[in-house]
């Protein structure tokens, strides 16, 4: 039987993190080597990090942290944030990471989910999904529509069935962003999540709304989700990855021990 | 030396950084004089058996890795890399290297968990093992302690006794297994936290009677 993964995710701009402020007495609270170290040791199942560098030209700062980061942490990492085509995910996979994470660039050219599977197998690539409530219309019939570039852009498309048709064109996992849940802290979008989960075969990672322990519970029951991405109640020191296993194991939802 | 074949499987940086975070010699190579110098084997990999085969033959290979099964070279295989350690995959129909007697199965359509719901394929994530006969590979690993999984397909070798330890994913399957000098885990044990790397550090210090 398969643990429920815990797994932090890292915003990284210009190769500095941009969140982090309770690491201040005793790691670089910007380096995102130290804080993926901090986190693996701590028990994260698995690390993400978005590259959210607004120039093209300094992405090699990216691929630099990414060789860093596997040289430390010995779980898998995925990065997202900018990959386009079969050229940049050849360039995060060789530096290191075991996923590559598309978003925006799937949703403009769809068949760069199935190159990428080809290329690299099915297990390397991620669909990452944002994803807005709406009225539910004849093009979106469930109410979730799919928004791209950082969420500021309506795609007309039904989350639904992008999901779906990610998953047949070789998307080996889904990460699913609410963006009216994100940065709220008040818990994930649970109808979402299940809906997603239940239509498609390939695991669900939960993303946006993670403020307490109950919130990773609710989702990974109640939304039937295979993990829980966490961001601020992480970072911000609310919580630690041992405090929220501790209590997840509590309720008998199995996780991997930390340590 | 340990030689980490390279044969255009993938996820070879991985292991050589574990292994060399662990404090060991490693090189990896597709080239036959070194991989034929090398006092310990390592073999990876990710991808489909299949495609993991024709590299081995395009890259010649094959017979180096017969000679070393044959002097006795510890052997560690990976993933992939504990799959086509045996006769015959289903995955692409693949005859394999044959240093271990057994087949490799794709998992079933249709299995369930306990609770009735669907299991995904492949099984994909963090899983224990269990533990069902003593060996080196293993010492200083627990219960508890689970590993990162990535697979469709899993060995199934002939004879049970080259089975060490076991995983569940709808279905029992060999996780772990050990013949003689060669020893495998289906799972990424450069991926499996502290007790992959105890794994790991397990097979670069072991020494086959």
């Amino acid at each position: 039987m398969l643990s429920k993964r815990i797994i932090p995710c890292l915003d990284v701009r210009d190769g500095r993190t941009t969140k982090g402020i309770r690491f201040k007495d005793n790691v670089d609270i910007g380096d995102p080597v130290a804080m993926a170290r901090f986190y693996y040791e701590e028990g994260a199942d698995e690390i993400v990090f978005y590259d959210i560098t607004a120039s093209h030209e300094r992405r090699g700062i990216m691929i630099e942290v990414v060789r860093r980061v596997a040289e430390t942490i010995f779980i898998p990492f995925s990065v997202g944030g900018g990959i386009r085509t079969l050229e940049d995910m050849r360039e995060v996979l060789l530096a290191g990471a075991e996923k590559v994470s598309v978003n925006s660039a799937a949703v403009r050219d769809p068949q760069v989910l199935s190159r990428g599977a080809e290329a690299f197998g099915s297990q390397c690539i991620v669909l990452g999904m944002d994803v807005k409530r709406v009225e539910a219309s004849t093009a979106v019939p469930s109410g979730y529509e799919v928004v791209i570039d950082g969420g500021r852009r309506l795609m007309g498309i039904d989350a639904l069935e992008w999901a779906q048709r990610a998953e047949k064109l070789g998307a080996g996992e889904i990460c699913l962003n609410s963006i009216d849940a994100d940065g709220t802290q008040e818990g994930y979008e649970l109808n979402l999540t299940s809906l997603v989960s239940d239509r498609v075969g390939i695991p669900v990672i939960a993303s946006g709304g993670a403020g307490r322990p109950e919130h990773l519970r609710d989702v990974l029951v109640d939304g039937h989700a295979d993990a829980a991405l966490i961001a601020s109640m992480v970072h911000y020191g609310s919580y630690t990855i041992s405090e929220i296993k501790t209590y997840l194991s509590r309720c008998g939802i199995r996780v991997r021990p930390c340590g | 030396m340990i030689a980490i074949i390279d044969y255009k499987a993938g996820n070879l940086t991985s292991v050589a950084r574990a292994v060399t975070h662990l404090g060991f010699a490693c090189a990896v190579t597709h080239e036959i004089d070194a991989i034929r110098r090398a006092q310990r084997i390592i073999f990876p990999g990710v991808g489909a058996a299949g495609a993991a085969m024709a590299s081995l033959n395009d890259l010649g290979l094959v017979d180096v890795l017969r000679e070393h099964a044959a002097a006795g070279t510890p052997l560690l295989g990976i993933c992939i890399g504990s799959q086509v350690i045996l006769d015959y995959s289903e995955e692409n129909d693949t005859r394999c290297l044959g240093l271990i007697r057994g087949r490799v199965k794709a998992f079933p359509a249709g299995l369930t968990d306990a609770g009735g719901r669907p299991l995904k394929i492949p099984h994909m994530g963090w899983n224990r093992i269990r533990r069902t006969s003593d060996h080196p590979f293993l010492a200083g690993i627990g219960p508890e302690d689970e590993f990162y999984f990535v697979h469709s397909y899993y060995p199934v070798p002939d004879e049970p006794a080259a089975v060490l330890a076991t995983a569940e994913h709808g279905v029992s399957f060999a996780a772990v297994i050990a013949q003689g000098h060669l020893v495998a885990t289906q799972f990424h044990l450069e991926k499996s936290g502290r007790p992959g790397l105890r794994m790991l550090q397990n097979f670069c210090t072991w020494n086959p009677a």
